[in-house]
């Protein structure tokens, strides 16, 4: 049969393998498409709808009712928005100070593109972008950094991702600098210092659980001589904070640490011989020569977590509970209580303004990094 | 990808520097070393013994015991054992998966030109938006798909065609990518909403779907700089010996980008195995898996240390000799992603 087809009808068989050669890039991209068609595009826009509306569970089914931008109302101006934004207050001068300078900043990036005459667009887009980062700003400094303030979930959020972020890169990067160096039996440090990563976040939330307890945890004659040991972590604000990020940054430097230290390794190493020929010190090699090799990495690395950081949820949970009080409760812990709470609605609510929080943040960065970049390379 | 693993290295400590680095990453492995110490003997320790203060040493301060291990693989060892399938049932499927359709996607990406129309996509967004208004609505959700897939095709040789604005492949790997921006929480309770549809809630099968679109994009983000960076040439002369795309991909491009495949499903695999929110929402029995189970220890008495321990070491060990054994290739396979991501 083989034989007949290709003997007797060579085109045919050309023009079969020529339209499945047409068909293949369709076959390799579909499945993709399709599955993030059907959880992600399908589903959020669902959830967009859910927001403008208010679920009731009933005997056989739900029950929708479209109530508009009710429950963002809710979150925004009304009942919620203290567990939201928090209580805001007049900031310190330091605040001031903050608040001052990123509006210094943002009125000078939306001033170079009007002079430097970008399009209209790309001034716009600024301008919306620097007051939104007015607005947060004063947000932070308001709750934060004012006596009398008290941050609500989005600034928690914030405050995971930005303080989580900066330690886990800096350490990091500090252990990956020592790695790198022609140590005997780094390999160990490296196998070691990966682990946290593979262990359940859940996981990571009891064991420090375990270790943040006073009476029994096993720190406990640390806590003792610093007269401690009635001190509960999770009954005061910022110690149940510090333990969240804590138990994150124990988590998740091992990542920064591993991909840092792949480029490490990955750098020319002529550069730095030269260097060394030529008298250089360390910390001029590190600033000249491996902080330019290793910026890109870190970059896209920082971005990365970032994404994952902003979606945080079981440390917190299991940690304390978001608690004292809504105290580090982050965005996606609030999604999940209201929803608990049968608020489906109002849930879908919060997750939304988490996804805007999120994208702002990751076009900003991507944004500002864009023009740092050309300027480095 | 010459010098990714050099074995020397410029940097020739003195034995004072030495001495210092070894103090750090020392002190580092010890923060790092002793919660898990600590996670290990628990699983050891009698309720009192956990109760009772801080006690370090087995034999020494305390008796160590396997009540904890007796009642977790015996007295409910079915659900344990139960529990520990499911996670590695699910965890692998959903990182093969994944790995398979988001390289092949990753592969498409790189080598081929895809221009999808611009108004294609806006017809076909708004179809799904009618759908989705049409199910919450109330009407069947598969009338609903049956209006919007008819919707479509009329428009697609009416509306769409005038639009002839198009975008190109990085907008699509843009688009696969920007998913992860997403917060699970957002989609969620509309996933539950199809699953309890199409009855596959605390199933496998829903278990598996959400994950592979949630580690899609990590797969596309990192395979296509490992494609991209394999030569095009041996393709070509693959192509001209007449193999069919699929042969080329199978047998020349995957088997040399395997360091990226190994990185890439074990970091899917870490995150399917672990994850929390998802499983939380779409399981509730059958399908349970282990981080559920975990927190399901901490009972109306507190939390039971003992279990819980012995539950997490269950579930790490199995990651953790992973992890181990390919170890080089993390860090090889995230780099070359992370480089030109």
């Amino acid at each position: 049969m083989a034989t007949l087809t290709s003997t007797a009808n060579p085109p045919a068989t050309r023009a079969r393998a020529s339209r499945s050669e047409r068909l293949a890039p369709a076959a390799f991209l579909l499945p993709a498409v399709l599955v993030v068609l059907f959880v992600s595009i399908f589903p959020l826009l669902l959830s967009l709808f859910l927001s403008l509306s208010r679920l009731r569970f009933e005997a056989g089914g739900l029950k929708v009712q479209f109530v508009g931008l009710d429950n963002y109302r809710k979150l925004l101006f009304g009942s919620e928005q203290k567990v939201l934004f928090g209580t805001l207050a007049t900031p310190s001068l330091i605040g001031w100070a903050v608040l001052a300078i990123v509006a210094f900043l943002a009125l000078a990036a939306v001033y170079r593109a009007i002079r430097d005459a970008r399009s209209g667009r790309a001034v716009v887009g600024r301008a919306l972008a620097g007051m939104a980062l007015i607005g947060l700003t004063y947000l932070v400094v308001a709750s934060l950094l004012a006596p009398e303030g008290r941050p609500g979930t989005m600034v928690v959020t914030m405050l995971y991702v930005v303080v989580g972020i900066t330690l886990q890169y800096l350490i990091g990067l500090g252990l990956a600098l020592l790695c790198a160096q022609q140590l005997p039996g780094r390999r160990f440090f490296r196998v070691v210092f990966l682990l946290p990563m593979m262990i359940t976040p859940v996981g990571v939330g009891y064991l420090f659980r375990m270790l943040a307890d006073t009476n029994k945890g096993p720190l406990e004659p640390l806590w003792v001589a610093l007269g401690m040991q009635d001190f509960a972590w999770s009954n005061n604000a910022w110690g149940a904070r510090i333990a969240v990020m804590v138990g994150d940054i124990w988590q998740w430097t091992p990542f920064m640490f591993i991909v840092l230290l792949a480029a490490l390794e990955a750098q020319e190493v002529e550069p730095v011989e030269a260097a060394i020929v030529d008298g250089a010190s360390n910390w001029d090699i590190f600033r000249h020569i491996t902080l330019p090799a290793i910026l890109p990495v870190s970059t896209t690395l920082i971005l990365i977590r970032m994404i994952e950081a902003f979606k945080i949820i079981d440390l917190p949970n299991i940690l304390t509970n978001g608690g004292p009080g809504t105290a580090t409760e982050t965005m996606t812990l609030y999604a999940y209580r209201i929803w608990r709470a049968l608020d489906i609605g109002g849930s879908a609510a919060i997750a939304y303004l988490l996804l805007f929080l999120v994208t702002f943040f990751a076009t900003l960065y991507v944004r500002a990094l864009r023009g740092r970049m050309s300027t480095v390379r | 990808m010459r010098s990714f693993f050099r074995s020397t290295s410029p940097f020739k400590p003195s034995p004072f520097r030495m001495l210092v680095s070894y103090l750090i990453l020392g002190a580092w492995a010890l923060i790092i070393l002793f919660p898990l110490y600590w996670l290990t003997i628990t699983a050891f320790k009698l309720p009192a013994a956990v109760n009772n203060g801080p006690f370090y040493l087995p034999f020494v301060d305390f008796q160590p015991s396997l009540h904890a291990w007796e009642y977790v693989l015996g007295e409910v060892g079915n659900d344990t054992i139960r529990l520990f399938t499911n996670t590695v049932g699910v965890s692998l499927i959903s990182a093969t998966l994944t790995l398979v359709i988001g390289s092949g996607a990753a592969y498409a990406l790189t080598r081929f030109q895809f221009r999808p129309k611009v108004g294609t996509v806006l017809v076909f967004l708004g179809c799904v938006l009618l759908a989705a208004i049409l199910t919450a609505l109330g009407a069947p959700w598969a009338l609903a798909v049956a209006v919007a897939i008819g919707l479509f095709v009329v428009s697609l040789v009416t509306i769409a065609r005038r639009f002839t604005r198009a975008l190109g492949n990085n907008d699509i790997a843009f688009w696969l990518i920007s998913q992860r921006i997403m917060p699970p929480v957002a989609v969620v309770i509309p996933i539950y909403i199809i699953f309890q549809q199409l009855r596959l809630l605390d199933t496998w099968t829903a278990l598996i779907i959400t994950y592979v679109a949630t580690h899609l994009p990590i797969v596309v983000w990192l395979m296509r700089d490992y494609f991209a960076s394999i030569p095009y040439e041996l393709e070509e002369s693959a192509q001209i010996d007449g193999a069919s795309r699929f042969r080329i991909f199978s047998q020349i491009v995957l088997p040399l980008s395997v360091p990226g495949l190994v990185a890439t499903f074990l970091f899917v695999l870490v995150f399917c195995w672990n994850e929390y929110l998802l499983a939380l929402f779409l399981t509730n029995a059958r399908a349970q898996t282990m981080p559920l189970a975990v927190v399901a220890q901490n009972a109306t008495r507190g939390p039971q240390w003992w279990y819980m321990s012995v539950l997490v070491l269950i579930m790490i060990l199995p990651v953790i000799a992973m992890a181990i054994a390919l170890e080089r290739y993390i860090a090889r396979g995230l780099l070359v992603g992370a480089v030109k991501g």
